[in-house]
């Protein structure tokens, strides 16, 4: 690839130019993003779980489009366990409706949104706040690495599932806010750790060398060279814990210490489906296949994301 | 060796004291009282109410009331639930070992079949049979366990009639069998994907050349040299693995009905019963701890090159 080497050439003639730093590191994060960007585009993987992707996000953003059912109207007398029709293409009787006689269809639209924001809050959140302290840790070194490290450690010994249920159950009102920040402040550590180490080997390299000798403050040099370069595997990391976290929440929904109604989520649908197993699986079935359908479209993401980024792993 | 056991074990009571001290923190920091709860709806003396929590220690600083449950767990107490009277040790013996023999059962079933799995796909990478564990491997981790865990009720439980839907208190063997695999599903995935990648890499190797010129035999080479050399990172997984099985039991454990940890933590956390839910929760660390202590001493024994000062 000539451009790639053109601008790795810019890069090592940079410093003794004295061009100002940041011009050089924007063109070499640019050739990495662009040479992954070059690299996803022909993924199938990348190709199939971006599609779906931008499907189940305007599915969240815009359940109107899909449906003009209202997922909160219960017509118990006419539709109790009402079987699906599954000719009938966004009907509001095309999964059927569950024991309230609610449509399961208009549910499952309406209830992306609550599943899909709790993941990708906490998504970000855990990025920022695991980045920012393994990219400490990993820099700084000595005492700071010993306490932000150990910190880490307790965190990650503490069981994920069981740790969020004691949050959890002390809240009266599950609002959507308690559940994202449940998850974010168990959450964090496996990013952290990820961050720590790209930091540790990052932080060796010449134009970092090049950048302290030049007088660069620690904060440019944190956040102009360090950070865009140790970036990649948390990104990884990131979207395949996004996958994670949607499973998270219908999990803890399913034990009754998620989201609760009147919040519309797909953990919620399964957890009142379960009673229902028996003889109307279907209740319970169609939001957990939405569920897995999300999961495994981020996952995928996240392998195509790594293949791209990370050539090695191939 | 010696010298570095004795770091790592020194290394682990901050993490144990921490750990312990978070959910302590998160117990009694957050709102909720377990004397109150005591009389439910009705209206009790409040002067009662503090009088038995002086009995109970539960008016003193969180450090200090820590610093009484840390000598107490020392002295092998782990106190004492507030609304039975029974002491936490005779719940966690009742509920422990249940959880423990399925997180193990789990992990059995995780190791084997899936590095058994991992190798088959990983002999032949890049072939229909290694496309296909990559599919299910990805629908493993896709589908969360409790529905996997429905699935397997329905179908076996409610269609075929193969076994019950719920698990009886004894918890047998037997009965364990479909919510371990369901447990261990995840964790399948992982190991069998690790052990591929780990297998088709160290295929390429050079060692791997020469045991075929020497004309080892076939079971020898994939046995002994490859096999030895692809578990490192599969072992490194599987050290991190059994705490995470037991904490993710708890899921697992609803849905079949199991008397273990899950069961036990929740109904200590519904009456706030601060000296349970730590309890369970450090045992869960300290083998958590245990593990990964034990993944790196295995090190050594899979690489010799690795040393330990």
């Amino acid at each position: 690839m000539p451009e790639t080497l053109k601008e790795n050439t810019a890069d090592a003639s940079a410093p003794t130019a004295a061009v100002p730093a940041p011009a050089v590191e924007v063109g070499k994060a640019r050739s990495l993003w662009s040479d992954a960007w070059h690299d996803l585009r022909r993924s199938p993987l990348f190709v199939v779980s971006a599609i779906l992707i931008v499907f189940l996000l305007v599915i969240a953003i815009f359940p109107g489009l899909f449906t003009g059912a209202d997922p909160r109207y219960a017509d118990l007398a006419h539709h109790y366990l009402q079987k699906p029709k599954w000719g009938n293409f966004f009907q509001e009787d095309w999964f059927g409706y569950d024991i309230q006689g609610r449509s399961i269809y208009a549910r499952v639209i309406y209830g992306a949104r609550a599943s899909i924001t709790v993941a990708i809050v906490v998504t970000a959140l855990v990025t920022v706040l695991g980045t920012v302290v393994g990219m400490l840790a990993g820099y700084f070194g000595g005492w700071i690495d010993t306490i932000l490290s150990r910190v880490t450690d307790i965190f990650f010994g503490v069981p994920f599932i069981l740790g969020a249920m004691v949050v959890l159950t002390s809240f009266e009102e599950r609002h959507i806010w308690v559940v994202i920040l449940a998850l974010a402040f168990l959450g964090w550590t496996q990013i952290a750790r990820v961050a720590r180490g790209s930091v540790l080997t990052i932080k060796q390299a010449d134009y970092v060398m090049a950048a302290k000798a030049l007088g660069a403050s620690t904060s440019r040099i944190l956040l102009r060279h360090i950070l865009p370069n140790a970036i990649a595997p948390v990104i990884v990391v990131a979207t395949i814990a996004l996958g994670g976290y949607i499973s998270a929440e219908a999990s803890l929904s399913f034990l009754g210490i998620g989201l609760a109604e009147p919040t519309v989520s797909w953990g919620v649908d399964i957890s009142s489906g379960q009673e229902q197993l028996r003889n109307a699986p279907f209740v319970l079935i169609i939001p957990s296949v939405m569920v897995s359908i999300t999961v495994l479209a981020f996952i995928m993401l996240g392998d195509a994301v790594r293949n791209a980024l990370d050539p090695k792993l191939r | 060796m010696g010298r570095y056991v004795a770091r790592r074990l020194l290394q682990m009571i901050p993490v144990f004291l921490g750990s312990t001290m978070l959910v302590f923190a998160m117990m009694y920091a957050l709102p909720g009282d377990p004397v109150r709860a005591l009389a439910g709806e009705q209206t009790v003396d409040p002067t009662q109410i503090a009088a038995m929590k002086k009995d109970l220690g539960l008016d003193l600083p969180l450090w200090h009331q820590y610093w009484n449950y840390l000598t107490g767990l020392f002295q092998g107490d782990f106190g004492t639930q507030i609304a039975s009277g029974r002491p936490v040790a005779d719940i966690i013996s009742e509920s422990f070992p249940v959880t423990v023999r399925l997180a193990l059962f789990a992990f059995i079933f995780t190791v084997v079949v899936g590095i058994s799995m991992g190798v088959f796909a990983g002999l032949k990478a890049d072939t229909l049979r290694d496309r296909g564990l990559l599919v299910l491997t990805l629908l493993l981790i896709s589908v969360p366990s409790f529905v996997l865990g429905f699935l397997g009720q329905y179908f076996f439980a409610f269609q075929l009639g193969w076994v019950q839907p719920n698990v009886s208190l004894e918890a047998n063997f037997s009965e364990l069998v479909l919510p371990a695999v369901v447990l261990g599903s995840l964790s399948l995935a992982y190991v069998a994907r690790l052990t591929r990648t780990s297998v088709a890499e160290n295929l390429r190797s050079d060692y791997m050349r020469t045991a075929v010129a020497k004309g080892l035999p076939r079971r020898r080479i994939i046995g002994v040299h490859l096999m030895r050399n692809s578990m490192i990172p599969v072992v490194t997984f599987l050290g991190t693995d059994l705490g995470s099985l037991l904490g993710g039991a708890v899921i697992t454990e609803g849905i079949f009905n199991v008397k273990g940890v899950g069961s036990a933590v929740f109904d200590a956390l519904r009456h706030r019963e601060g000296a349970t839910v730590v309890g369970i929760v450090t045992l869960i660390v300290v083998v958590y701890l245990a593990a990964s202590l034990i993944v790196d001493l295995l090190y050594a024994v899979l690489d010799p090159r690795i040393r330990y000062a």
